[in-house]
């Protein structure tokens, strides 16, 4: 019994079947929880007022945002070095769905900039990168699409994410460099002194466990989708030839 | 290797269309810029130095599509590949060409073109610097994007979306040397920048290339 049964598209297709109602499950209730109890049940910010809320969307699409494209490298890596077909199509399915969640985070983010900042946009360093983290997925995205033969489309894509998970590193420390900002540091790190209140963070939490859940419920079945949308492409073509 | 560079820059110059295209393209957005923002001296010499570093990029992708696809068409391409030469090499040299050809002329029509920006004299050396440390790091991040793309049909858009988020950090540097360069401050942190990467990506990514373009030739 290894990771890699997986690879096996029957035996992740069955697997992600067992699972995928729990995931959907916990998901639904982590948000309806984490969501309903951010929204309703925790004071207004003595300086922000109820904009505050936005948080409870913003920090988790934001981390999904970022933490989709890592697992579009862990993936890409797998299929070059041990070519599984699964591996390279959860890249794939993963990428919409993050470049979902960036767009998610800039349009909160520019709602909450609003009325905070007095402005929907600033060239700070952290919307800058976001900005142009949400150009890759685009280029990722285009590049799937472009390529007709499925194994190149793979290679192909996998050496970009890599490449360009260097190059989003390297633009984050340079938009840095480039320009101060308007968004505040890091305030939900576990040992800094002056973190987020425990009012807010709670309910935080769990939205963010529930945003994690959604984007594995997603990426589960998209990656099926593609799975079973290249078998009918398959059976069509054996058709096509009897 | 010497026998494929100089049959490239062979090419470029006496096929036509490749050779001076780029430069002409720098010097037609040089040239529209003014009639953009308005002929303000003060205003053009702030913007002057960001404007001639974005011609510089938009010249250099523009020309991009010719490093392989040529050759691609033609079939040489697959002839390289069978030759002695590691891809790693073709694909340096190509790059290296790319820069001759296109590159090294937006060097030195720089300053020609910063006068019709006013640009302000401290920082004509700074321009030509930072463009001259810049550009090669433009020319092989470009044949990334060109061995990226070599074999689709329509892939000239495609390839504008792939290469220039891979440019942001280039510019980001390239154009701050020659902004602070343009106001005085002193360029060194920028300057050590940008020719980091242009280092890094010279040594590095041409094993991306090669490996794509293997991939593509498959």
């Amino acid at each position: 019994m290894s990771l890699w049964e997986y690879a096996n598209p029957v035996k992740f297709i069955r697997t992600t079947d067992k699972v995928l109602p729990w995931v959907w499950t916990l998901a639904g209730l982590c948000l309806v929880t984490g969501l309903v109890w951010g929204f309703f049940f925790t004071p207004n910010d003595f300086r922000q007022g109820s904009t505050v809320k936005i948080i409870y969307i913003h920090v988790p699409s934001a981390l999904m945002a970022i933490n989709a494209w890592l697992m579009m490298l862990v993936a890409s890596l797998i299929w070059i070095v041990r070519r599984h077909h699964v591996s390279a199509l959860a890249a794939r399915a993963a990428a919409p769905v993050g470049a979902v969640m960036t767009v998610i985070a800039l349009a909160t983010g520019a709602f909450w900039g609003q009325p905070m900042w007095g402005t929907w946009w600033a060239w700070d360093p952290r919307l800058t990168s976001f900005l142009i983290l949400f150009l890759f997925y685009l280029g990722y995205m285009a590049l799937w699409e472009a390529i007709e033969n499925d194994d190149t489309a793979a290679d192909l894509t996998s050496i970009l994410c890599l490449v360009g998970s260097v190059f989003a590193i390297l633009s984050r420390y340079a938009v840095n460099f480039w320009n101060q900002g308007l968004h505040q540091g890091a305030t939900l790190s576990l040992d800094k002194e002056e973190n987020i209140s425990d009012v807010f963070w709670f309910p935080l939490l769990v939205c963010m466990a529930g945003f994690v859940l959604l984007f594995i419920a997603l990426v589960f079945l998209r990656t099926q989708t593609e799975i079973r949308a290249r078998r009918t492409r398959a059976l069509l073509a054996r058709e096509g030839q009897a | 290797m010497r026998a494929l560079l100089l049959r490239d820059l062979m090419l470029a110059i006496r096929a036509g269309g490749g050779f001076g295209l780029g430069l002409a393209f720098f010097l037609i957005v040089t040239v529209l810029v003014p009639f953009g923002v308005g002929p303000q001296t003060e205003l053009l010499s702030r913007i002057a130095p960001g404007i001639l570093w974005i011609g510089a990029l938009l010249a250099c992708l523009l020309s991009l599509d010719r490093i392989l696809a040529l050759d691609w068409e033609d079939g040489s391409l697959d002839l390289l590949a069978t030759a002695p030469l590691p891809m790693e090499g073709i694909v340096t040299i190509k790059a290296l060409a790319h820069w001759i050809t296109t590159g090294l002329p937006l060097v030195l029509a720089a300053p020609v073109l910063g006068v019709l920006l006013s640009l302000p004299v401290p920082a004509y050396q700074w321009v030509v610097i930072s463009l001259a440390v810049g550009t090669p790091a433009l020319s092989v991040i470009g044949t990334f994007g060109a061995a990226l793309t070599v074999g689709l049909k329509r892939g000239g858009l495609l390839m504008s979306l792939l290469v220039l988020p891979l440019y942001v950090p280039t510019l980001i540097f390239g154009a701050e040397v020659a902004r602070r360069g343009a106001e005085g401050l002193t360029v060194q942190t920028p300057l050590l920048l940008l020719a980091g990467i242009s280092f890094g990506v010279i040594a590095l990514l041409p094993f991306a290339s090669a490996a794509v373009l293997r991939i593509n030739l498959r």
